[in-house]
């Protein structure tokens, strides 16, 4: 078959991206051809910045070397300006005579400086501040001169202004509106910013209005001169004051532009359907995006539509900023500046040198502006793309999502200040040298990619906003990629939550009915969404829908615990905590006789046998004659009790009793994670119940209720629910909570992250509020749990497929 | 002309699934059977950290490690990018629903699985 043609303008990140994205998934539908303007491969522009302070080399910023392009069977015209195509019959003409023919054409030209139109703009010394050629006469004037303006206080002039002032020139920045940066901060952020770089030794003239460059004889910029008359030296000025979407080509060629290229959500212009743009040139629903992470969604999206799979639309994204300079930390996200119908939390410390901002409107945080204290940017970031309620946390607010509780990271909170040889994720080992060098050397500009990369904060997560501070200042520009919903996993562009309703509404009741019905991509998933699915289908449509052993993790296939070596661990159930001379003596036989080489005693006040062969895990339980402790699964793990009132002084109710009625009444019951239980019979909580999911206190008059604890990578305080009189209800309005986050709750999500997500005032709302609800959810948990197997001992009913403990081939 | 030797019916391997060909001295090895009941066997040994891949969840020609996750493809395997690694393949015969393994092939790795394992120490 013979291939299609693509030629590509524009050999920027954006244009490249979609490329390399189209090859990833139909690397033999094209011939590509690619013109470029600038005379380099594809570089990262972001990172000219670090070039121009002399913190990295030019070599260093290339992304796609000129090999790659060979590797790849692209033509490649550097240097060659393209200036013209007939589209009729599809030839695209660069301005030496170059031409080539295309089926499908992508614009990807990027955008232009705004250059003032003042007198001496043509003056030699007067540049933009734009691309390589910019950077390299900047640093060759800092060599030869030593006045420099800079005009426009944005991200970038600001950028310019600091590289310059490193490279020894003494630099002025104007800036016309009353502070800087004022699109990404406000007022107070922006003052806090020019005092601390006024410190490092730029001058700034706020409010001045240049009104003219003046020359020497040779014809080369020697004075800026303002309204007012003032007038001030300057070998060198640079022009930061914003950028527009070059669209010079798109129009000459009569495609429909309004600030950019106009171009629908599959990133195909409106006028020319063979004709594709992305990138800042790109006008989407009115906007045209400077930043990263939008550009190489819209590049995604793109690549599927060049691919023919005709999938996968462009929604907008929401961006947020953080500056390049080293040692300075500020974020903004969102409606920042707020209004009259906007409530504020304000936390100023100008000598510390940190303010933070939270813009709050209808009970939801809609903007933030954070000023050197930036590690919870992200979370406020999320908050934020979620619109999620925050009446529930906004006392915590302003201190971030990150506290004391946070483990495996040392408490670092500040990637900038850390050694190359910390450690930045405790779960996988990873220190900060890795990640940069993994950033660098393999272009990475997400986060998802630095997780499949290097494994950093790809578990337990609690690094996320250290990992984010790594690629903010290795690759600088932003980061977070903000898709609205997140998929499920890479078989589908679904997110747990439109899975979970698609289960419900329509009745689906097997994984390849979901497959079906929401177009899988792959033929029977991945290790990621089957579990999920099988958990979805099985906790929707209880004795229905059956269940599928393949599609669930090893242990919980095994009903015991994999361990490094491939054996096997075993946790009989304990109820309560509680045991007897025969059930010990009966686990003491078991250890003697299959020589189990350790035995543990649990957090969870149960007993651990560790080292068991999977031959002998069916005897091992038959012998030992308890209970599964379901140690191994998303299920209700342990109920762990104190001593209560049957034997303690200060005992005020008992406990015991009571935590073993709860875990008769809760066990078997599958989860989207695990479910801890806790039972303490006075307020002394020595069952440590503040941290369960759902953790009960005895009290003089009854029990208090406290639900969404965790004592695991993330510390958190249990909150409370309600105070209760009787054990029943106990049962009912733990059951009932359990229930709802059971129906709810997305796999591998724990009570403290569901209840997080959807706010303790909905839970509130469905458990306290409403009585028939709650009783309607207790009755589905009872119906659920009705006659559910012991799967140590019930292996049909239980769908236990015993052929897997023996081996084949003897 | 190699020696087979029988192992199981396809029937014996869950869909999606695998079991466990036991090699008193060496390491195991792992026979997988996929959705369309293709019938793959590699060394139960993931290359990351030797993880029993027979206790991995099977899908499209693809295990994934019971112990971290890392995506083994079944035909190469080899793990998938950006983890990097391979563990043995075994030659597979399927006749008349009867799954067999190449005979030499399981004496010999056998014998260089255990210098594997020895070196390791």
């Amino acid at each position: 078959m013979k291939k299609l043609k693509l030629v590509m303008v524009g050999n920027g990140m954006a244009g490249v991206r979609t490329i390399e994205e189209l090859l990833k998934i139909a690397p033999d539908l094209y011939d590509i051809t690619v013109f470029g303007a600038e005379p380099h491969p594809n570089y990262n522009r972001i990172l000219l910045s670090p070039v121009l302070a002399g913190e990295q080399t030019l070599d260093e910023i290339v992304l796609n070397p000129v090999s790659w392009y060979e590797e790849n069977g692209i033509t490649l015209h550097l240097g060659k300006k393209v200036v013209g195509v007939d589209r009729a019959r599809r030839i695209v003409k660069a301005e030496d005579g170059t031409e080539a023919e295309y089926d499908r054409l992508l614009l990807a030209t990027g955008s232009n400086p705004f250059i003032l139109p003042i007198p001496g703009k043509d003056l030699k010394g007067v540049i933009a501040y734009r691309d390589i050629a910019d950077t390299n006469t900047m640093i060759e004037a800092a060599t030869q001169y030593q006045h420099a303006v800079v005009i426009g206080g944005g991200l970038l002039g600001l950028e310019a202004a600091n590289g310059l002032m490193l490279r020894g020139m003494q630099v002025t920045v104007v800036h016309i509106m009353p502070w800087l940066m004022e699109r990404q901060l406000d007022n107070a952020a922006g003052k806090l910013l020019q005092k601390s770089l006024e410190a490092r030794g730029l001058k700034f003239l706020i409010g001045a209005q240049t009104q003219a460059l003046v020359g020497d004889k040779d014809g080369r910029v020697m004075a800026v001169q303002f309204k007012d008359g003032a007038e001030i030296p300057a070998d060198l000025v640079v022009m930061a004051a914003g950028i527009r979407p070059n669209t010079e080509l798109a129009e000459k060629i009569g495609l429909h532009c309004n600030r950019g290229i106009v171009v629908s959500d599959t990133m195909q212009t409106i006028t020319d359907a063979r004709i594709y743009s992305v990138g800042e040139c790109a006008a989407h629903r009115g906007v045209a995006y400077g930043l990263v992470a939008p550009l190489f969604e819209q590049g995604k999206v793109c690549a599927t539509h060049l691919a023919q799979f005709g999938i996968g639309l462009y929604s907008g994204s929401q961006t947020s900023t953080k500056l390049k300079v080293t040692g300075i930390d500020l974020y903004s996200a969102g409606d920042f500046i707020g209004g009259p119908d906007c409530e504020e939390i304000v936390m100023s410390d100008p000598y510390g040198g940190v303010y933070k901002k939270l813009v709050i409107r209808d009970d939801k945080l809609v903007g933030a502006c954070l000023y050197g204290d930036t590690v919870d940017g992200s979370w406020y970031f999320k908050l934020l793309r979620e619109g999620r309620k925050i009446a529930d946390i906004r006392d915590k607010l302003m201190f971030g999502e990150s506290h004391l509780g946070d483990t495996g990271h040392e408490g670092h909170n500040k990637a900038a200040a850390m050694a190359a040889a910390d450690e930045v994720c405790g779960c996988n080992g990873v220190n900060k040298g890795t990640i940069c060098k993994a950033i660098k050397e393999k272009g990475l500009f997400t986060l998802e990619e630095v997780r499949k990369q290097t494994k950093a904060s790809a578990s337990c997560g609690s690094c996320t906003g250290l990992v984010e501070q790594l690629l903010m200042f290795t690759a600088g520009g932003d980061y977070s990629a903000a898709p609205k919903k997140k998929a499920m996993c890479g078989c589908t562009d679904a997110s747990h939550q439109e899975v979970r309703d698609a289960i419900r509404d329509e009745h689906l009741l097997a994984i390849g009915d979901v497959h079906k019905r929401m177009g899988w991509r792959t033929p029977n998933g991945c290790s990621s969404c089957r579990p999920a699915i099988n958990y979805y289908v099985l906790s929707t449509w209880p004795k229905e829908a059956k269940d599928d052993p393949q599609s669930r993790f090893i242990n919980e296939r095994s009903h015991a615990n994999i361990q490094k070596d491939g054996t096997y661990s075993v946790i009989p159930r304990m109820w309560g905590g509680e045991t007897t001379a025969d059930e010990l003596r009966r686990i003491a036989n078991v250890v003697d006789k299959y020589k189990i080489p350790t035995v543990k005693v649990t957090g969870g006040q149960r007993i651990d046998l560790l080292g068991v062969k999977k031959e002998d895990l069916v005897n091992v339980w038959k012998d030992i004659g308890m209970p599964s402790g379901h140690a191994y699964a998303k299920a209700l793990r342990t109920v762990k009790t104190c001593v209560g009132s049957e034997w303690c002084r200060f005992g005020t109710q008992d406990s015991t009793q009571m935590g073993k009625d709860l875990e008769r009444a809760l066990w078997r019951m599958y989860a989207p994670h695990k479910v801890k239980l806790a039972v303490s019979g006075c307020p002394r909580n020595c069952a440590e119940a503040g941290i369960k999911d759902v953790g009960v206190i005895g009290v003089d008059s009854g029990w208090e209720i406290y639900i969404a604890g965790n004592g695991g990578i993330k510390t958190e305080v249990a909150m409370f629910l309600c105070k209760l009189k009787t054990a029943e209800e106990v049962l009912e309005y733990s059951g009932a909570f359990l229930q709802l986050y059971r129906e709810e709750g997305w796999y591998l999500e724990r009570t403290v992250h569901y209840v997080g997500r959807v706010g303790l005032d909905y839970v509130k709302k469905k458990i306290l509020d409403d009585a028939q609800g709650r009783k309607a959810l207790w009755e589905r948990l009872k119906f659920s749990l009705e006659g559910e197997p012991d799967p140590w001992f019930e292996f049909d009913k239980a769908a236990v497929d015993t052929r897997q403990f023996q081996p084949v081939g003897a | 002309m190699s020696d087979w030797k029988t192992i199981c019916r396809v029937e014996d391997i869950p869909v999606l699934g695998a079991r466990r060909v036991a090699r008193p001295g060496s390491t195991d090895v792992a026979v997988f059977r996929n959705a369309e009941d293709k019938v793959f066997a590699l060394l139960d040994r993931c290359p990351h950290k030797g993880g029993p891949l027979s206790q991995g969840i099977v899908f499209g020609e693809s295990v994934a490690c019971p112990l971290h996750n890392w995506t083994i493809g079944l035909a190469d395997g080899c793990a998938k990018a950006p983890d990097q690694g391979c563990t043995q393949r075994f030659s597979v015969k399927v006749e008349g629903g009867v799954v067999h393994l190449d005979l030499e092939e399981l004496n010999k790795s056998a014998a260089e699985a255990v210098r594997y394992e020895a070196t390791q120490v």
